[in-house]
């Protein structure tokens, strides 16, 4: 299980891993690569706009919001892919049904089982290691949930771990055998009671494995002070210890910008994209970024027009793929902002279907059949120039 | 073991209050079971929270403004109020009309919300959201104050029909739009934001002005409709009566599938959410009597131990059985919010507008953890009041076997559940030899025994439970 792609010395094959970073919210892709030489957008948007001057032009048409200079670095770099018009038919504008929909796969039905539980349960079918899937913060997403598979979710990597504050060591021994017996999966006690039973087993194995992470752990990268910057910090961490972690799961919240959006979007987009080139250096300081891709998403983009300071919920948002193998460049198309291409009259018109951007990830960087998982086929993209698959 | 009617008693304060110490319990289980009701459905018989004892042992705590404050404060008042209905009710509310510091950034406005919740928690629905489209945390948190007649923002409009009263599948995009523009020109004075206004108290304001007085249709309606018409259309519809029901159904009875499930599958127990709903439209949506119908039906009394708890639920229980912060405070809970937070609750600051995922969503490996560090931590100080007078309460019963012991402490502990496998991990616990090494009875049953044996009772899976 440990070391297999870890900060190994180069010989040992490393196994394909998956970052997935969420903005909660419905980040404004507009405003985040900017199509700075259409007058419709201006049009649109008389207050809640970037300027052309705040612009870095990729090619004549978009270029990144100037905040995310470092994005734009490691776009410049060739390590990142850009999936203009990501999203699905019928967009829904509810945050609560959007989200959900993007973590079952199921835009019209209600399901239960997250797209990343399946792609735990196909990497690691037995749950032997409860740390194949790692959530960095508190609650599991519906994403990661499924009956049966297991995740960890780590709020604090410092002081991970279970009756640690217990003095005496004789009882805190005694107590952790007794936990695991009362925390064991019985017939007939019910499936909350199960799930629970199981939880526990997992949070006593995870916490053997996760407890002397911080102490080994060095670098010469400062991550900023953000809540997205300390949770991708957690994941560089442990995945530069190498205890098996193949699906990392991260959330950034307040992207629902309806007012104030010229103030508090810019924060953010600043804040994440840093986190984001921390990130990656860090990786590439511990010989441990060649086998992580990272994938940024949202709900949904937002409102064609502005509404004095913010944007209403929209439809037609953008991702991310960034990685040392992802071929750098523009996928799918950017979403027309002529207001005769507006679906409903006031939204973009997504162009690519979110689940063949999963459906790219599952099958061409982790090598596992995307049919089940994102129940369907679909259109995928071709944004590695390398894989990690033999 | 444990008699019916103190469980019965246990069951209703777990529910319609946040635990009980025994002393609380004893007190409550003299009395006929409708009675207690009535008295908890009915605050303001009973004297209010002894705020003022917080703040004259931790007086920091008063004057500070951050959350950190706000929640040892609501923490405070959970766990020692002698009208605990109130405080559920407007944990439930906050569930419900979730509302967050982080946009806000202002400690008035957020207290005055909970404070509106806790006011309102009982009355008639109608009220309860005319008062809560007043709110101006509401109001700056779904950004009404930019929902202005020439440039409508909808987030308020589509969240109070989404989230707050119907569910999706019950209205039209047309039927947001016009619910936004019926709520036009409902703002607040400043100061919100925080800076640079300071801790000024916001209030509510109208302005004709800045309100669009067309003509608008809203579900079958029409007419140069106001935010109070569009409220009484609300509140008359049968998609409220079964929404609020279900919401009730999940927080006081049992755990239910979550919100995005409303619109496609049925209720864990139509019947009762029925009656509810039912209670809902009888009594034009007077709350105080649904809840009277709630909290008196069989179906609630035959549903215990059916919830996970929620971590506010977990902290106050956890305070009731060892009674620190009643009679003479001893923690200041300035830590309190810093423990809550990884648990995945903060309190007047839930992550969104859907608010808390709840039921089985509350536990993963990690909020297990901090769960169960929490409650062995407190409950194993073997000076707290509560597991002094658990201790002496076994004490005084003399030299007991070992399994008797476990079934008087988790009789003691809030008249607990347990499976057999737990049972018998407790008994092998309370068959060995103190860990402490210092049992101080005559079979090692002192304080720091029983303290010992506690940490591993509120360590189990069925203590998640409520």
């Amino acid at each position: 299980m440990a070391g297999s792609n870890g900060n190994g010395n180069g010989q040992a094959k490393k196994d394909p891993v998956l970052v997935i970073v969420q903005l909660t919210g419905g980040n404004d892709f507009m405003n985040t690569l900017v199509p700075y030489n259409e007058g419709a957008y201006y049009d649109a948007r008389p207050l809640v706009h970037i300027k052309q001057e705040d612009v870095l032009p990729i090619n004549d048409d978009l270029g990144f919001n100037n905040v995310a200079a470092r994005l734009k670095k490691l776009y410049d770099q060739g390590d990142v892919a850009v999936v203009q018009g990501i999203g699905y038919e019928n967009s829904s504008r509810s945050h609560f049904r959007g989200m959900d929909i993007w973590h079952t796969c199921e835009p019209d039905k209600i399901s239960t089982e997250g797209w990343v539980a399946r792609l735990i349960r196909d990497l690691d079918p037995e749950g032997e290691n409860p740390l194949t899937g790692v959530n960095i913060g508190s609650g599991l997403p519906r994403a990661m949930a499924a009956a049966g598979v297991t995740a960890t979710s780590i709020s604090d990597l410092d002081t991970y771990g279970l009756m640690t504050k217990l003095e005496r060591e004789a009882e805190r021994t005694r107590n952790l055998e007794l936990f695991k017996r009362m925390y064991t999966p019985a017939v007939g006690q019910g499936m909350v009671m199960d799930y629970l039973a199981q939880t526990g087993n997992d949070s006593l194995t995870s916490a053997d494995i996760l407890g002397p992470i911080p102490a080994s752990y060095t670098s010469s990268v400062e991550y900023g002070g953000s809540a997205i910057a300390k949770s991708l910090r957690d994941v560089a961490r442990i995945h530069t210890a190498g205890v098996g972690t193949r699906v990392f799961y991260a959330n950034s919240a307040g992207w629902d910008t309806h007012s104030h959006q010229p103030a508090d979007h810019p924060r953010l987009l600043s804040e994440l994209t840093g986190a984001l080139d921390d990130f990656m250096t860090d990786l590439r300081e511990h010989d441990a970024a060649e086998e992580v891709a990272v994938l940024v998403f949202t709900e949904f983009g937002r409102r064609m027009k502005d509404n004095n300071s913010g944007t209403d919920h929209g439809s037609g948002g953008g991702a991310f793929l960034i990685g040392e193998h992802v071929e750098g460049g523009l996928y799918a198309e950017y979403p027309s902002v002529k207001p005769a291409d507006w679906l409903n009259d006031e939204d973009l018109k997504h162009t690519f279907d979110y689940r063949g951007v999963y459906s790219t990830l599952l099958e061409q960087w982790m090598g596992v059949d995307a049919t089940p998982i994102v129940n369907g086929t679909y259109e995928q993209l071709r944004p590695f120039s390398q894989t990690m698959l033999a | 073991m444990t008699d019916t009617r103190l469980a019965e008693t246990a069951h209703l304060l777990r529910r319609a209050g946040l635990g009980s110490t025994r002393g609380e319990l004893e007190a409550y289980a003299s009395r006929p079971y409708a009675d207690i009701v009535e008295e908890l459905l009915h605050p303001d018989r009973s004297p209010e929270a002894p705020d003022d004892l917080l703040s004259r042992y931790f007086p920091a705590l008063v004057t500070a403004e951050s959350p950190i404050a706000w929640v040892a404060r609501w923490v405070y008042r959970m766990a020692t109020t002698p009208r605990p209905l109130q405080e559920k009710m407007a944990l439930f509310w906050h569930h419900v009309f979730a509302t967050a510091w982080f946009k806000l950034e202002h400690g008035p406005a957020i207290e005055a919300h909970v404070d509106m919740l806790r006011r309102e928690g009982l009355s008639n629905f109608r009220t309860l959201l005319l008062e809560l489209s007043k709110d101006p945390a509401m109001i700056f948190w779904l950004d009404n104050c930019e929902n202005h007649g020439d440039a409508p923002n909808e987030n308020y409009g589509r969240e109070l029909l989404e989230l707050f009263s119907m569910g999706i599948g019950n209205y039209s995009e047309t039927d947001i739009k016009n619910a936004a523009y019926a709520f036009t020109g409902w703002t607040f004075r400043q100061p919100i934001p925080l800076y640079p206004h300071g801790g000024h108290d916001a209030t509510f304001l109208y302005r004709p002005e800045d309100h669009d007085d067309s003509e608008k249709q809203f579900l079958g309606v029409s007419g140069r409709l106001q935010g109070e018409d569009i409220i009484d259309e609300i509140v008359r519809q049968e998609g409220t009566a079964r929404f609020i029901a279900r919401h009730l159904y999940n927080f006081f009875v049992a755990d239910e599938a979550q919100v995005p499930a409303w619109s496609v599958q049925e209720p864990r127990d139509p019947a009762a959410v029925e009656t509810l709903a039912r209670a809902f439209r009888d009594s034009d949506a007077d709350m105080r009597q649904v809840m009277r119908v709630l909290f008196n039906s069989d179906f609630f009394k035959a549903a215990r131990f059916q919830r996970v708890k929620c971590p506010a639920e977990l902290v106050a229980g956890v305070f009731k059985l060892t009674e620190e912060l009643h009679d003479e405070p001893t923690s200041d809970l300035i830590n309190i919010y810093a423990q809550m937070t990884p648990m995945g609750q903060k309190l007047m600051d839930p992550p969104s507008v859907e608010g808390w995922h709840t039921g089985k969503e509350w536990i993963d490996s990690g909020t297990l953890m901090e769960r169960v560090n929490f409650a062995v931590e407190h409950v194993g100080d073997a000076s707290a009041p509560g597991v002094r007078a658990i201790a002496d309460r076994v004490a005084a019963q003399g030299p007991m076997e070992p399994e008797a012991l476990v079934d008087a402490l988790l009789d003691l502990a809030g008249t607990l559940e347990v499976g057999e496998t737990t049972r018998t991990a407790l008994v092998e616990a309370a068959s060995s030899p103190p860990a402490s090494g210092n049992g101080d009875g005559a079979n090692g049953d002192g304080a720091e025994r029983i303290a010992e044996l506690l940490r591993l009772v509120v360590a189990t899976p069925e203590y998640q439970f409520a």
